[in-house]
């Protein structure tokens, strides 16, 4: 036998596996070492410097709340993609718009007192009026910046989104200011309340309520409204859902309706939870909220459901965890970085994200 | 063809109109040469002058900038001292009638530009201030981070004086960092840093302390001084950790620090941070009982307005307007000449260093100014430098202004500590509840 086909014989079994599967394998190897780890050492921490299980549950019900505001707005991005194809990047401002056109009511009548008087009510009507703005914002988006590009190839929409997320984010700037403003929040949402014996922030309860429900019923609205079924039907094919009769301009417009809803009612929730409002507050979780509905797997409306969660609680739990414990200086900056990386990871297993098909789909 | 052709001329046509526009103004510079009167005097000095003269010429303004924060989160501490040079503009014919005075026979002409609180604003701001040939001087920056490394050098570079009403950073004024053309009425953190950490461990009885600081240099010094003075009497830090200024959600960070539940968390940012550390603060169980501390950076109507009730109890350390040397003229010309210009109260504690800023210049340039005989004057841009930084037993509103070697112009500083509600700028009576005054021998 020759020198060559004695080499090949040997090193066949290994010349056919994929180097892309060996590499993976080893990356997974090393992180999930790195994270068992970093947690270990966190745990194992002296009593003294080591955090206490009301911390850990501090730290988790905070990230479930936050992670059910990313959710709602990453819901909006999921929504539009499944139908468009095309990745909303002017979704964070659609939030933005939200929480700035309830603030002006929230502020008035925090000074007349009608918010502490009748808080149940006031921040009804703010969820009703940060809805309507969002949605006029992004029925406005779609008028004039998308629909005059519906057949251009894909990066085009994508380009105009982020050129509108800029100019709407300094339209606010030059009209508002570029200052910090706080947001309002009723004395009857002060404190906490005790669910299951924890004591649960009373914001965060609200958010995790209204969040739920409102997830509750996009689901039923697109999975049982003859709406839904247009919407379902065209984001599957416009060509021939057009061709069976259905007005896939108004059921882009509904999209745009629905996820606007969405984003205000997240708006809200966001400023009660954190107290402020900015002209680039939507920019930071508008990115974080993309990233949470390409983690559950983009077009799907329970992946970005729970794309948000794992996000936030990854964002809450994950520096805490695999950081503290080797002792790195200010874990919490690091959070963006916990985020990406997970993302990358699960990207690098499944293109498709966590209830995607596991296939790749080139944009 | 034909319209590759043209479109090819149109650009070549409009480079090269840009590059002689750019030469032109590196021309105008820096101007030097007599003006007339005695052929040796004015002459000789101009020329032997490193950076040449500033010829103001009969029946022109001294054009002098400011730099500050003057838009954005930070526009009160900028807008307050912008104010406090106007008024200096005023007060220079001895009265605040609304009038502008003049220096040497000239009307002063105020260029202001915006520092951003940042190094790109400063850079920005300084690079437009520094392209003017009749710029004598700058008062300015607002923020540390505009100054530090950036405006104070781009200044330099042209000779242009750079006067600071609130930079506080340390390194500013330290050997080797700073450039010779910087000089500061406010105080050095140096001193502010040790008295927050005096009241801490000696009035509060404090013996463990967390600090949060974020990225600029003025909160890093701050914290850094705070720190090392804290454990040199014996205290813990339990927590030193970082943010970035723009971030706005504080609860992990915070519940991590409430852990230890330190006896005092300090945390010498900006707003909005400082509010909302203060207002995320009130709902984590571990910081029921932790006295808040900010600083200079955080006193600004901004803080309470946007913490609400969370803020009442909590402390901020700035200077001491309270103590000011001329204590009469300030609550009974300056303060009411301030709101009659701007129609509300001061809304930041640097508008009387601002003054002061101001006034130490105007000496200086009547000190070294070259008179032309014909109305004009030139003034010396290193002989001016010279005078700003001897200025010795000045009477500024902020107490006796004398300068030492490396700009450091208030060396005898007093510092209080507030405590909201009872804050200046909410209430310019309001009386700090712990004081002291250090000198900066005290603390090198």
């Amino acid at each position: 036998m020759s020198q060559e086909a004695r080499t090949t014989r040997t090193l066949g079994r290994f010349e056919r596996l994929p180097t892309r599967r060996i590499v993976l394998v080893a990356l997974s190897i090393g992180i999930a070492t790195a994270v068992a780890y970093g947690s270990y050492r966190t745990l194992t921490l002296p009593a003294g410097q080591r955090y206490s299980g009301s911390a850990w549950r501090d730290f988790l019900v905070l990230g479930v709340a936050q992670g059910a505001v990313y959710a709602l707005i990453a819901l909006g991005y999921t929504l539009v993609y499944g139908i468009l194809r095309m990745i909303n990047f002017a979704h964070g401002e659609v939030f933005m718009a939200g929480a700035f056109g309830s603030f002006f009511f929230a502020d008035a009548w925090e000074r007349s007192g009608f918010l502490d008087r009748r808080p149940v009510l006031a921040v009804l009507l703010l969820v009703l009026l940060a809805m309507a703005v969002s949605v006029t914002v992004a029925v406005l988006l779609e008028r004039i910046a998308y629909r005059p590009l519906r057949g251009a190839p894909r990066l085009v929409p994508l380009i105009t989104a982020i050129g509108a997320s800029l100019f709407l984010q300094n339209t606010f700037r030059g009209l508002f200011g570029a200052q910090t403003r706080g947001y309002p929040k009723p004395t009857a949402l002060e404190g906490t309340w005790s669910i299951l014996g924890i004591p649960v922030q009373r914001v965060q309860v609200l958010v995790l309520v209204v969040a739920a429900a409102a997830m509750v019923v996009l689901t039923q609205f697109v999975s049982r409204t003859k709406t839904g079924k247009s919407m379902r039907a065209a984001a599957e094919d416009q060509e021939i859902a057009a061709l069976m009769g259905i007005d896939v301009d108004r059921v882009i417009v509904t999209t745009f309706v629905l996820g606007g809803m969405l984003a205000g009612i997240a708006g809200v929730l966001f400023a009660l939870t954190f107290g402020n409002i900015s002209y680039f507050m939507g920019f930071a979780p508008g990115i974080t909220a993309f990233t949470a509905a390409v983690l559950g797997g983009i077009g799907s409306i329970s992946g970005a459901a729970i794309g948000g969660l794992v996000i936030g609680v990854l964002q809450s739990i994950g520096p805490a965890l695999l950081l503290t414990g080797i002792h790195v200086p200010s874990p919490f900056q690091l959070k963006d970085v916990v985020t990406f990386l997970i993302l990358i990871l699960v990207l690098l297993f499944r293109p498709g994200g966590i209830l995607g098909t596991g296939e790749v789909e080139k944009v | 063809m034909r319209k590759r052709t043209w479109f090819a001329l149109v650009a070549l046509v409009g480079a090269l109109a840009l590059i002689t526009a750019a030469c032109a103004q590196e021309e105008g510079g820096g101007t030097t040469g007599p003006t007339g009167g005695t052929a040796t005097g004015p002459a000789a000095d101009c020329e032997s002058d490193p950076f040449g003269c500033v010829n103001v010429g009969a029946g022109e303004p001294i054009t002098v900038g400011t730099l500050l924060a003057i838009s954005g989160d930070v526009a009160f501490l900028g807008l307050d001292s912008q104010h406090g040079v106007e008024l200096a503009v005023d007060y220079l014919d001895g009265a605040f009638d609304g009038k502008g005075g003049q220096i040497a026979g000239h009307d002063v002409n105020l260029v202001n530009e915006d520092d951003g609180c940042s190094a790109e604003g400063g850079q920005a701001g300084a690079t437009k201030l520094a392209a003017d040939p009749q710029m004598v001087a700058v008062i300015g920056t607002s923020c540390s981070s505009a100054a530090l490394g950036v405006a104070d050098q781009i200044l330099a570079d042209k000779g242009i004086m750079l006067i600071s009403p609130s930079n506080t950073n340390p390194n500013l004024t330290a050997e080797g960092v700073w450039t010779g053309w910087y000089a500061r009425t406010a105080h050095n953190d140096k001193i502010q840093g040790a008295i927050v950490a005096d009241f801490a461990y000696d009035e509060l009885g404090a013996r463990t302390a967390a600090t949060i600081n974020d990225e600029s240099p003025y909160a890093d010094a701050l914290a850094a001084v705070f720190r090392q003075v804290f454990e040199s009497k014996g205290g813990t830090i339990t927590a030193a950790e970082a943010i970035q200024s723009t971030d706005t959600d504080f609860k992990p960070l915070l519940t991590s620090i409430g852990q230890q539940s330190p006896d005092v968390l300090y945390f010498p940012d900006f707003n909005p941070a400082c509010a909302l550390i203060t207002k995320q603060a009130a709902d984590v169980p571990g910081l029921k009982d932790t006295a808040l501390i900010g600083s200079d950076g955080c006193a600004d109507p901004s803080y309470t307005e946007t913490a609400g009730a969370a803020a009442d109890g909590a402390y901020l350390s700035q200077p001491d307007t309270s103590a000011f040397q001329q204590g009469d003229f300030y609550q009974n010309e300056f303060l009411p000449a301030y709101r009659e210009l701007v129609g509300d109260d001061p809304t930041a504690a640097f508008h009387a260093h601002a003054f002061d800023a101001f006034m130490i210049l105007a000496q200086a340039i009547e000190q070294v100014a070259i008179e032309g005989g014909d109305g004009s004057i030139s003034i010396p841009r290193t002989a001016l430098k010279d005078a700003v930084l001897a200025t010795s037993g000045h009477q500024g509103i902020t107490g006796t202004i004398t300068c030492n070697a490396t700009g450091d112009c208030a060396t005898e500083v007093t510092i209080g500590i507030y405590q909201v509600p009872a804050v200046p700028f909410d209430d310019p009576k309001a009386k700090p509840v712990f004081s002291e005054t250090k000198s900066l021998e005290d603390v090198a």
